[in-house]
């Protein structure tokens, strides 16, 4: 079953990690709303916050969607903070007048920001109480999404830890795919696994509310993706067990993914074989395509996403290119070591951030891409250095064997750019 | 507690980053949490910057919160300035650090650091962008601004462009050839590309030329106010603006008004025959109270257009539109609140909308042609080329702007004739534009039409099918102003129906 080899130089679990402590040049968990409230049809998520939460929002959507999206921010005002004005009652008013005018919507998430931690406004009561006024018809939860608590994706970790407590309990075996996807790569997962004779399956998010995800001892849950520590902690509590595999990132990820759910449930050699033989032999070539400009060559990953890790690996291991240093915001053994350990020794693995001394690191390496926040990608190429804008692999279908040659794109891309422009003087 | 999902304004520390970042030699050291720093991204992506803001954010976290918040500004502080160097810093608090009431301005004060500290308060829950960037901007200058002679030379200096500003990189080209025209030479530009030194030497200019009061209007009045340097109120958009502007620097300078016009295009543009057709468009305007202004003068009297309605977000603003909408006979819509605008844009039914990128999504979704004239802005609104708004060139500019988004005279009158035209027809929309034509989905002939009762106005007024078919036929650029001509027509005239007689003789009652 084509296991992937460990590298022969020895991988990076057990690397040492370099931990700093400066200033984070990172989003919050709040923008993670900006595909959630795509993900889950029926749902609308309503910020507790500031006009800073909105004008983030608002900016880190990039183009705006007019059509009614399904967030908005409940920005607290002066009156609010002096206690004038009793924000829960302000709050139970804005809901009441959200849910009337929005009656498809089934699931509400009030969303915790900076401020409303600050002056600790107990969303969990909120939430509670609103559940009672709008029930059965809405469902009211809260979560955290704010900076001082939520790195970025984190804000997705945090929704879907919310959701566990709520979802029905069940003692089939069952297997939960955790972990909120474009619909398109979600829907070839799902027939991945149907041809594998894996089943039944549910999923965490569900597109809507009525759907019957449900946990409890005898369900095996995978993670698609790397940012899900806190939702992981929170179905063991629920007695679920984990899966642990490399993301399914590439080819060789997603065989690997694929093989760690195949063993769990007694799926033969040959019917592995037979299902994922031909896309990962399609997966392999389009990588091989697409990783022509990336090969011999460096990259450094600024800390974004919790997906550093496995793309490294990704970027190493299939793409011909070296690793000089990946940092992410946060390393979780339980969920990125399958990945640390297929990623060859070399790099310096960092976790959090000094964004002035990670530049200075990055400036002197000069590495060949370097992958990085929105904030720094302009500045950087206007000193000659080739960079991908991190938030696009967030925001695109990048997962499972059709999608692999497209994230080998997404890279490829600026450096085949780069060596496209031609400005100077034809002499 | 107020549900918004659009704003036109970000928090006021924004407003200082545009200041800040518009600056060199100048660095901000903000206490706010993990997360704010998204805020870079407005400037190095919306407008390419190719520069980090020179901004330092402390980035606490929640464990911070229990400890030292205070001792981590400090460390900031002290790093910025040993790794940055700057000239002075401004520092201020996010609306998440100034509810933990550390004080930022208190502590860089006992810090003992060899270049001038600027102190901000920016209330982050009562007040918004604009206001912060031109806080920020006063408070530099108070700071900094050094009493001393005029220049030898005629000067003045030209306050108020900032970063992400509205074609402020451009309008400053244009403004400062303007003035060389005059004979008068521009001393500093500021905060625009500005260092702290430069905003030194602002009071040895004779005069200041405001061109962004958003921004910029607070500074101007000090400087008016402590070094007698007096600052021009018309902001030269437009070409009646900018010949007032001329005329208005030339009293304040005591220079002549006689200015090269050659190379302003827009009133032979407008009057040659090509433009009839924009003759009595109704158009609704909506932005900044500045650029609002402006544009209603340029709608009226430069293009022809009607203006229906005015309004702005910056409640700054407020009085001055207000004044101004009484002039022409409108309501002032003061709001930031983008569902209102929506609501009075539907109502207005407008054949054309000058705003911002806010209104440009509304037209999109109501299917009315618009034309950005203000922020908030968009990386569209950052074009390679040159496009002022302000002087002779900005007037040509603008020409361009507004008509581009309509459909052009000949081919309105084609639609008119060939309205039932099956691929060219009103839904396909200008041919000048891209995207693909629609064809027009034939009615069923065999589908019997209801008689009466199709649609009630809110007036309780009906419209006979018949009626309501030949309104159809009219395109959808004029469709909006028949059905409200038509409307008040009836209810003028007592009438409870609209037949098709009535939709004409509504017609031949507002014929022009």
């Amino acid at each position: 079953m084509n296991v992937p080899l460990t590298p022969s130089n020895g991988g990076c679990r057990n690397a040492p990690v370099l931990k700093e402590r400066g200033q984070r040049e990172v989003f919050c968990g709040l923008t993670g709303i900006i595909w959630l409230h795509r993900k889950m049809q029926d749902a609308f998520f309503l910020v507790v916050g500031s006009r800073t939460c909105a004008h983030l929002l608002q900016s880190a959507a990039g183009v705006m969607i007019f059509a009614e999206p399904r967030f908005g921010t409940a920005i607290l005002e002066e009156q609010d903070l002096a206690g004038m004005a009793d924000a829960h009652q302000e709050l139970d008013r804005e809901v009441a007048r959200l849910l009337e005018r929005r009656p498809d919507i089934r699931q509400l998430f009030l969303v915790g920001s900076c401020p409303s931690e600050v002056i600790k406004i107990d969303l969990a009561r909120a939430a509670e109480r609103l559940s009672k006024v709008h029930a059965p018809h809405v469902r009211v939860l809260n979560y955290s999404g704010s900076g001082i608590e939520t790195t970025f994706t984190e804000g997705e970790d945090a929704c879907l830890a919310s959701m566990v407590p709520v979802l029905k309990d069940t003692t089939a075996r069952e297997l939960l795919l955790v972990g909120a996807l474009p619909d398109v790569v979600e829907d070839q997962m799902l027939s991945l696994l149907d041809a594998l004779g894996i089943g039944p399956i549910r999923l965490l998010p569900a597109r809507r509310i009525d759907e019957t995800t449900a946990v409890g001892p005898n369900t095996v849950f995978a993670l698609t993706q790397p940012f899900l520590g806190e939702t992981h902690a929170a179905l063991e509590r629920r007695g679920a067990r984990h899966l642990a595999a490399p993301f399914p990132f590439g080819e060789e990820g997603t065989t690997a993914w694929l093989r760690a759910i195949a063993l769990e449930f007694g799926v033969s050699e040959e019917k592995f074989e037979e299902v994922t033989a031909a896309p990962r032999a399609r997966a392999r070539k389009a990588i091989a395509q697409a990783a022509e400009a990336l090969r011999g060559k460096s990259v450094f990953f600024f800390p974004d996403s919790q997906l550093e890790i496995p793309l490294a690996r990704f970027l190493t291991r299939e793409c011909g290119m070296s690793a000089v240093e990946v940092g992410s915001p946060y390393i979780h053994d339980a969920l990125h070591g399958p990945d640390l350990e297929l990623l060859p020794a070399g790099p310096q693995i960092a976790e959090g951030q000094d964004v002035e001394k990670q530049l200075d690191r990055a400036k002197a390496a000069r590495p060949d891409l370097t992958v990085c926040g929105l904030g720094l990608a302009n500045p950087l190429e206007a000193e000659g250095m080739t960079t991908k804008w991190a938030i696009e692999l967030v925001f695109t279908p990048v997962h499972f064997y059709e999608q692999a040659g497209d994230l080998a794109g997404l890279f490829s891309r600026p450096v085949r750019r780069k060596q496209l422009l031609r400005m100077e003087a034809a002499e | 507690m107020k549900l918004t999902v659009w704003t036109y304004e970000g928090p006021p520390h924004v407003g200082a980053m545009r200041v800040a970042t518009a600056m060199k030699g100048l660095h901000y050291v903000l206490h706010a949490p993990q997360g704010d720093t998204y805020a870079d991204l407005l400037f190095t992506m919306i407008e390419r910057r190719n520069h980090r803001p020179p901004v330092t954010y402390t980035t606490f976290q929640a464990r911070d919160l229990g400890s030292d918040t205070a001792t981590l500004f400090k460390t900031s502080c002290h790093d910025a300035v040993d790794r940055f160097d700057p000239e002075a810093i401004i520092v201020g608090a996010s609306c998440t650090a100034e509810l933990i009431q550390d004080d930022p301005a208190g502590l860089a004060e006992t810090m003992g650091l060899s270049i001038p500290v600027i102190p901000l308060e920016l209330p982050s829950y009562s007040r918004k962008e604009n206001f912060g960037a031109d806080e920020t901007f006063y408070q530099i200058v108070r700071h900094l601004a050094q009493p001393q002679e005029r220049t030898a030379r005629l000067t003045c200096n030209i306050l108020g462009p900032t970063a992400l500003g509205f074609r402020a990189r451009d309008d400053v080209e244009e403004l400062t050839g303007l003035l060389s025209e005059m004979g008068i030479d521009v001393h500093v530009v500021a905060p625009l590309n500005a260092t702290p030194s430069d905003i030194a030497r602002l009071p040895a200019a004779h005069f200041n030329v405001l061109l962004a009061p958003e921004t910029g209007e607070a500074a101007a009045r000090f400087l008016e106010r402590e070094f007698k340097q007096p600052f021009t109120r018309i902001v030269p958009i437009g070409v009646g603006a900018t010949r007032d502007f001329i005329a208005e620097v030339a009293q304040i300078a005591g220079v002549s008004p006689k200015v090269d016009e050659s190379r302003l295009r827009l009133p032979w543009w407008s009057k040659s025959v090509d433009s009839t057709y924009l003759t009595g468009k109704r158009v609704f305007i909506f932005g900044d109270g500045t650029h609002v202004a402006a544009h209603a003068r340029i709608a009226r009297d430069e293009m022809g257009f009607e203006v229906v309605g005015i309004g702005c977000y910056n409640r700054e603003m407020a009085r001055p539109i207000r004044t101004l909408a009484k002039e022409y006979g409108v309501e002032a819509l003061i709001t930031d609140d983008y569902l209102e605008v929506e609501a009075a844009i539907e109502r207005f039914a407008p054949e054309m909308i000058l705003g911002t990128q806010m209104e440009r999504h509304i037209g999109k979704r109501l299917g009315i042609p618009c034309a950005v004239i203000s922020s908030p802005v968009h990386v569209q609104d950052f074009p390679a080329r040159y496009s002022p708004q302000v002087g002779f060139e900005g007037a040509n500019v603008i020409f361009d702007t507004l008509i581009h988004p309509l459909v052009m005279g000949l081919e309105e009158h084609l639609l008119t004739m060939f309205r039932d035209d099956f691929e060219f027809h009103d839904d396909a929309g200008a041919s000048h534009h891209g995207g693909k034509a629609k064809q027009r989905i034939e009615a069923d002939p065999q589908e019997a039409e209801p008689q009466v009762a199709e649609t009630a106005t809110g007036d309780n007024i009906i419209w006979l099918s018949d009626a309501e078919k030949e309104l159809k036929k009219i395109p959808f650029f004029v469709r909006g102003k028949a059905r409200r001509n038509t409307e008040n027509f009836a209810v003028e005239k007592g009438l409870r129906e609209i037949s098709l007689d009535t939709l004409y003789e509504a017609k031949a009652h507002y014929a022009r």
